[in-house]
C-alpha cells in the first residue's frame, strides 16, 4: 500500500497545529527544522509512502544525547534523501563538516592504495576492525520496511552469501530458530547482535517484528561477518586480533566487492549515488558508512590534557570498548575515523592507521617520562 | 476522504472556522499532495509474505489472527488511514507476558473496531469471557445511589479507588493520533475541566510546562505518571512525541484526578484513603457525568456504542473501562492455598500495591474487578464491594482459627 492515507488525513490540520515542540531539543534535526521547511515537506511522501513526520519521529522522541549530538532523523527509503532534501541537506552539511548539496563523494575500495597498516604494535593494538553498511536497491529501509520486504532482503542476502567461497566460505544463522548452542557460541565470539534497546533506534521503528528475518552470517575463519536487517539492510564487518589493519582492510574490500557482484547479478545492487555515496538509514552513515578502528591501550595518553585535541586533529574519535555509548576499561580505547562523507574508504582507513601509529608512539614516549609536545600533529 | 470531512463537520467544533476550512482544506489537500515519481514503486508483497510469524506468541491477537483473516483485512484502513499492521504491531513485537495473556493489539480510532471487527470481535470475546459484540449489548449505569453497603472495615481496607477511561469522539486514539489531534484532546478536556465546581474544582498541570516544585508535589501525592516504558505500550506508538500535550488535572481536595493523553485520551480516577467505596464511587459517577456534560456543552462527546460501551485504545478496557479496587490487608488469607480460587470465583483479581506487574508488600494486596465489558459500572463495583467484604470475612475467620469456604462462582452477564 504505497498511498499514505494517514498523511492525507493529517493535512487537514495546520502547520502550527502539527509542528513538533522542539524547545528542549538538541539534535541536528531540531536545529534545522523550521515551520517553513515542515510546511513545505509535510504534504509530500516518497513513492513507498514515507513522510516527513516519519523521518523526524526519532528526533522528536529523543531530545538529546548526553555525549553526542545525534542526527535526530532517518531515511525510510532511497528516495527520502531526494524528496526531503530541504531538511536533509542542511542536516548532512552540519553533520558532515559543511558537505554541500553539490559536492561529490569519492568511493575507493582499492586496498592496495592503503600505505602501511601492517605494522601497528600488537603490544598496544589489541584488535582491528572495519565495518560499513549497505542498502539493497529496490527495498525500503529498516524504519519503514514491511515483513514481506524484510524477508525478501534476508532471502536475497542468504543466497548471495552462500555463494562465497575460499576465505569467505561461511554460514548463516537466522535469529529465528537459533539453537541455544549456536547462540552461546555467537555470544562467546562477540558476534551476536541484540534487539535494539536504544530509543534512538526503537522510536524510528527499526525493531519492529523482531527477530523476524534477522540473522548473522560469518565465515568459517570468523574474520568476516555480515549482520542482516539490524539497523541497515546489511552491516559488513572485517576484524581480527592484533594490529594488522592492512589485512583487515584487504579482506573488507575483497569481501564487499564479491558480495556486491552477486547482488548486482540478481538486479539488486547496492544503493549508491555520486553525491551521497552509499545510502544508509541514518544520515550519519552516508558516504563510506565506514568505521575503521582499533582497540588500543593508551592509559597515559588518554589522561593527557591534549588527548581530545590530538584526536580532533587526527580526525579520529574515541569510544569505550563496548562500542558507542560505553566507557573505556583499563585504559583501552576504541579509536576510529570520525568522518564518513566527503572522503574515501582508503582515505579514512589511512587516517586511522597513521593516527593510531602516532598515538602509540606518543604513549611510548609518555611511558619513558618524555614530553610529547613536539609530536602534536597539525589539523588533518 | 469524504467521510472524514463529514465527520469533522458533525463534530460541531467551531462552525465558523469549519465553514471556511471546508472548501480550502480540499483545495489545500489537492495542492499540497505531491508524489515524487523518482525511483521504483514500492514492491507489493502478497499477504502470505507479510503474515507475521506468531509461532512463539501467546496473546489474544496471535490466537485469532489466521492467515485468512490477515489476507482479508491487510489492505483495509480506517478513514484516518490506520491499518491492520499498525493495530497488531504491539502483539507481533511482544510475544507474551509471563503472568497474563495480553491482548496483543490496539485500536487507532473508533472506526478500527468496525473495520477490523473480524479480528477484534473474537479477541474481545476471548478477553471478556465470551461477550459477543455481534449479538450482545453493553449496559452503562453510573447511578451511584444503587450501590449497596459500600463502606469497608477500615482495619483491613487501607484505600479505595475507581478508575476508567474516556475517549473524545472525532479524534484518533493514542496509538495513531497526530500531534495536532493530541493537542486538541488536551485543549478540549482541560477547557471542560475548568468548568468543574465545588468539591470537584481543580487545576491542570501540563507535563511540558510543569515547574520543578509542581512536579515534586505531584510525585509526593503519587499522582505523576511517567513516560510509558512498557514495550506493550511503546510498540503501539503511545509514547510518541512525549511529553507534548500530556498532563494531569486534579481537584483541590486531591481525590479526583484525570490523566490526559497517557494510554487513553483521558483516564479518570476517584480515590481516597480508607474504606468508603460508596463515596469514592459517588464522586466518580458525579465527576464523570459533569465532565461529560461540560464537553457536550462545547460540541463534543465521548466515544460510546451500544455494542462495546466506552471505546478505548485497548480492547481489554472496553465496556466500562472500569477498575474498582482497594488496598486491603489479607496476610492470612493470601497464604491460604484456596486464595486464588476464591478470587477467581468472585471475579476479582489481585495485584501488588504498585499496580499491574508488581508484587504485594506486607500482605497488602490491590484487589479489583476482573471484568470490564458486559456488566455495568454499578454491577462491577457491587461485585468488588461484595467480594472484598467476603475476603475480609475470610481473613477474620482465619484470625479466629475458623475455617473458610470457597464461594460458588458468580454469574457472568447478569
Amino acid at each position: 500500500m504505497a498511498k499514505n492515507c494517514h498523511n492525507d488525513y493529517k493535512m487537514k490540520f495546520s502547520v502550527d497545529e502539527e509542528f513538533p515542540d522542539l524547545s528542549q531539543h538538541n539534535n541536528h534535526m531540531a536545529k534545522v527544522l523550521t515551520k517553513e521547511i515542515y510546511g513545505k515537506l509535510r504534504g509530500k511522501s516518497t513513492p513507498s509512502g514515507f513522510t516527513v513526520d516519519d523521518v523526524i519521529q526519532t528526533g522528536v522522541d529523543n531530545p538529546g544525547h548526553p555525549f553526542i549530538m545525534t542526527v535526530g532523523c532517518v531515511a525510510g527509503d532511497e528516495e527520502s534523501y531526494e524528496v526531503f532534501k530541504d531538511l536533509l541537506d542542511p542536516i548532512i552539511s552540519d553533520r558532515h563538516g559543511g558537505y554541500k548539496p553539490t559536492d561529490k563523494h569519492k568511493t575507493d575500495l582499492n586496498f592496495d592504495n592503503l600505505k602501511g597498516g601492517d605494522d601497528l604494535d600488537p603490544n598496544y593494538v589489541l584488535s582491528s576492525r572495519v565495518r560499513t553498511g549497505r542498502s539493497i536497491k529496490g527495498f525500503t529501509l529498516p524504519p519503514h520496511n514491511s515483513r514481506g520486504e524484510r524477508r525478501a532482503i534476508e532471502k536475497l542476502s542468504i543466497e548471495a552469501l552462500a555463494s562465497l567461497d575460499g576465505e569467505f566460505k561461511g554460514k548463516y544463522y537466522p535469529l529465528v530458530g537459533m539453537t541455544d548452542a549456536e547462540q552461546e557460541q555467537l555470544i562467546a565470539d562477540h558476534f551476536l547482535f541484540d534487539k535494539p534497546v536504544s530509543p534512538l533506534l526503537t522510536c524510528a521503528g527499526m525493531a519492529r517484528d523482531w527477530p523476524d528475518a534477522r540473522g548473522i552470517w560469518h565465515n568459517d575463519n570468523k574474520t568476516f561477518l555480515v549482520w542482516v536487517n539490524e539497523e541497515d539492510h546489511l552491516r559488513v564487518i572485517s576484524m581480527q586480533k592484533g594490529g594488522n589493519m592492512k589485512e583487515v582492510f584487504r579482506r573488507f574490500c575483497v569481501g564487499l566487492q564479491k558480495i556486491e557482484e552477486i547482488f548486482k547479478k540478481h538486479n539488486h545492487g547496492f544503493m549508491w549515488n555520486e553525491h551521497l555515496g552509499y545510502v544508509l538509514t541514518c544520515p550519519s552513515n552516508l558516504g563510506t558508512g565506514l568505521r575503521g578502528g582499533v582497540h588500543v591501550k593508551l592509559p597515559k595518553l588518554s589522561t593527557h590534557a591534549k588527548f581530545e585535541e590530538i584526536l580532533t586533529r587526527l580526525r579520529l574519535q574515541k569510544r569505550g570498548t563496548g562500542g558507542v555509548d560505553t566507557a573505556s576499561v583499563g585504559g583501552v580505547f576504541d579509536i576510529s575515523n570520525a568522518d564518513r562523507l566527503g572522503s574515501s574508504e582508503v582515505e579514512q582507513v589511512q587516517l586511522v592507521v597513521d593516527g593510531v601509529k602516532l598515538m602509540v608512539e606518543m604513549e611510548k614516549k609518555l611511558e619513558k617520562g618524555e614530553s610529547i609536545d613536539g609530536m602534536i600533529p597539525a589539523q588533518k | 476522504m469524504a467521510s472524514s470531512f463529514s465527520r469533522a463537520l458533525s463534530c460541531r467544533r467551531n462552525l465558523g472556522i469549519l465553514s471556511l476550512l471546508g472548501g480550502s482544506v480540499t483545495a489545500g489537500f489537492l495542492l499540497h499532495r505531491q508524489r515524487v515519481s523518482a525511483g521504483a514503486e514500492r514492491r507489493r508483497y502478497p499477504a502470505s509474505a507479510e503474515y507475521p510469524d506468531l509461532r512463539k506468541h501467546n496473546n489474544c491477537m496471535a490466537s485469532h489472527l489466521t492467515p485468512a483473516i490477515y489476507t482479508k483485512l491487510c489492505d483495509k484502513s480506517t478513514p484516518n488511514g490506520f491499518t491492520l499492521d499498525q493495530a497488531i504491531q504491539t502483539g507481533v513485537d511482544n510475544p507474551g507476558h509471563p503472568f497474563i495473556k495480553t491482548v496483543g493489539m490496539v485500536a487507532g480510532d473508533e472506526e478500527s473496531y468496525k473495520v477490523f471487527a473480524e479480528l477484534l470481535d473474537p479477541v474481545i470475546k476471548e478477553r471478556h469471557n465470551g461477550y459477543d459484540p455481534q449479538t450482545m449489548t453493553h449496559p452503562t449505569d453510573l447511578d451511584a445511589g444503587k450501590l449497596q453497603s459500600g463502606q469497608f472495615d477500615e482495619r483491613y481496607v487501607l484505600s479505595s479507588r475507581v478508575r476508567t477511561g474516556r475517549s473524545v469522539r472525532g479524534l484518533s486514539l493514542p496509538p495513531a493520533c497526530t500531534r495536532a489531534e493530541r493537542r486538541e484532546v488536551e485543549r478540549v478536556v482541560v477547557d471542560a475541566l475548568s468548568g468543574l465546581k465545588d468539591d470537584l474544582a481543580g487545576k491542570y498541570y501540563s507535563l511540558t510546562q510543569m515547574t520543578e516544585q509542581e512536579q515534586q508535589q505531584l510525585i509526593d501525592d503519587h499522582f505523576l505518571f511517567d513516560k510509558p516504558v512498557s514495550p506493550l505500550l511503546t510498540c503501539a506508538g503511545m509514547a510518541r512525541d512525549w511529553p507534548d500535550a500530556r498532563g494531569i488535572w486534579h481537584n483541590n481536595q486531591k481525590n479526583f484526578l484525570i490523566w490526559i493523553n497517557e494510554e487513553d485520551h483521558t483516564r479518570v480516577i476517584s480515590m481516597e484513603k480508607g474504606g468508603n467505596m460508596k463515596r469514592v464511587f459517588e464522586r466518580f459517577c458525579r465527576g464523570l457525568q459533569e465532565v461529560e456534560r461540560l464537553i457536550q456543552e462545547r460540541g463534543w462527546e465521548f466515544m460510546w456504542s451500544e455494542r462495546l460501551g466506552y471505546i478505548l485504545s485497548c480492547p481489554s478496557n472496553l465496556g466500562t473501562g472500569l477498575r474498582a479496587g482497594v488496598h486491603v490487608k489479607l496476610p492470612l488469607l493470601s497464604k491460604d492455598p484456596r486464595f486464588s480460587k476464591i478470587l477467581s470465583n468472585l471475579h476479582l483479581q489481585k495485584r501488588g500495591t504498585g499496580g499491574v506487574d508488581t508484587a504485594a508488600v506486607g500482605g497488602v494486596f490491590d484487589i479489583s474487578n476482573l471484568d470490564r465489558l458486559g456488566q455495568s459500572e454499578v454491577q462491577l463495583v457491587q461485585t468488588v464491594v461484595d467480594g472484598v467484604n467476603y475476603l475480609i470475612e475470610c481473613e477474620k475467620r482465619l484470625e479466629r482459627g475458623q475455617d473458610i469456604k470457597v464461594p460458588p462462582p458468580i454469574n457472568q452477564f447478569k
